[in-house]
């Protein structure tokens, strides 16, 4: 089913491979200096679009008279206090601007495997780029990125709520208390080496696949004209499903990020 | 996965685009919510007090309108009472005036009754004395006969 469609495309197996793989440019003899030049135009295009609607609703609040978008942020940012305030102990002024942006910036970088997805790597074919991966969140910097910057905060936030030492003792008296410190270190570190691993492969790996799935779908087309009806339905399908599939996982990182950051507050160093 | 500038960029995005994003929106919109449902809840709560005053009001009101009413009726209850006792004065006033005019009528009754006795007594003696002269055909003598005159006079 997935074979050559012909001596002029391209066949399946790199019609998937063009499409997953990231327009890299290297700078001097690479290694670090690798820039992904996709990932980064389109999350800073959605970061932009965000940016755009926080300066110009922000700016016009009005209490009385709240237009859409204020409504619609409203509802978000409401949302997300909900959020914070069930789970979250005590306050943080990091925790909500934080947690707001993940889900909203995760939202609409998902929200780019919706578009059709040949489009816009045509297009760019046009101008002469080459390769072009529409998705943020399918590239694993991006994910990585929001899941280290969490770590961090993490870390930070640890420290600075158990102290140094309190910090040093969860490692040495959790899970089993005092007489199994060598498995303590071990089960806590990599306890706590799990929540960015976690946090960056699960949302790079839901987008990375239904992104692959997408290709696959969109191969149906190519391959024969009978091909034609089963794109057209089940892509609509995917694409429907997706929607719930891009919110769930930007609510998802932006729960665990609340979370984590909210057992990073817990000083149970008193229980113990 | 290897570290690469991409992930630092991708950092540095993140962390500008949270500063923005808490600037701009976050600050403003929870501080506007806040102050929107203080405002909701000081609203209701005038309301809920006004509530109450007007139900006092209405209290104060029913009672007023009661008090107002048991005046009226005592000031009715009163004036009749009063009306009654001017009734009885003048029902005693009309009485005693009554009696007395009858009692002044009698007066006069009996006085005209003694003047006519007495002009009748007076006719009677005249004619007794015209008859009797003309019985005996001789003047009876007022001075003899007195003691005679005098009993017949006492007689009518």
């Amino acid at each position: 089913m997935l074979s050559n469609s012909g001596s002029e495309g391209p066949s399946a197996v790199e019609y998937i491979q063009h499409h997953l793989k990231n327009n890299d440019v290297a700078i001097g003899d690479g290694g670090f200096w690798v820039i992904n030049i996709d990932t980064m135009l389109f999350s800073w295009f959605t970061a932009g679009i965000l940016m755009y609607f926080a300066y110009t609703i922000g700016k016009s609040l009005n209490a009385e008279k709240p237009g859409t978008g204020q409504n619609v942020l409203e509802a978000i940012v409401e949302f997300v206090q909900q959020q914070i305030r069930d789970i979250f102990p005590g306050t943080n002024p990091v925790v909500g601007p934080l947690a707001l942006t993940i889900f909203m910036w995760v939202f609409l970088m998902n929200a780019m495997d919706l578009v059709p997805v040949d489009l816009l790597p045509e297009i760019g074919q046009l101008v002469g780029i080459h390769y072009m991966k529409v998705v943020p969140t399918t590239d694993l910097s991006t994910t990585f990125a929001l899941a280290l910057s969490v770590f961090a905060l993490i870390i930070y936030y640890n420290i600075k709520v158990k102290g140094f030492v309190g910090y040093i003792k969860m490692f040495l008296f959790h899970p089993f208390g005092k007489f199994l410190i060598p498995v303590n270190i071990v089960m806590t570190t990599i306890e706590e080496i799990a929540k960015p691993i976690s946090l960056g492969l699960r949302l790079f790996g839901n987008m990375f696949a239904g992104e692959l799935i997408f290709l696959l779908i969109a191969l149906l087309g190519g391959a024969s004209m009978l091909g034609l009806l089963p794109q057209i339905v089940l892509g609509s399908a995917w694409a429907i499903f997706h929607i719930l599939v891009i919110t769930l996982q930007a609510f998802i990182f932006m729960l665990l990020t609340i979370v984590y950051l909210a057992m990073a507050h817990q000083d149970d160093s008193e229980a113990h | 996965m290897s570290i690469t500038a991409t992930l630092i960029g991708q950092m540095l995005t993140f962390a500008v685009l949270v500063w923005f994003i808490n600037k701009t929106l976050w600050g403003p919109m929870t501080k506007m919510l806040a102050d929107r449902k203080e405002k909701i809840a000081d609203g209701l709560a005038m309301a809920e007090r006004a509530q109450h005053e007007h139900e006092l009001a209405q209290k104060d009101a029913v009672k007023h309108i009661k008090e107002a009413k048991a005046e009226a009726a005592k000031i009715i209850a009163q004036a009749q009472k009063r009306s009654l006792e001017i009734i009885e004065d003048a029902k005693v006033d009309a009485k005693e005036e009554g009696e007395r005019l009858i009692k002044s009528a009698e007066a006069t009754i009996e006085l005209e009754k003694e003047q006519a006795k007495e002009e009748l007594r007076h006719k009677v003696v005249d004619i007794s004395i015209a008859a009797a002269s003309r019985i005996i055909k001789k003047e009876v003598d007022a001075d003899t006969h007195g003691a005679i005159l005098k009993d017949v006079v006492g007689q009518i």
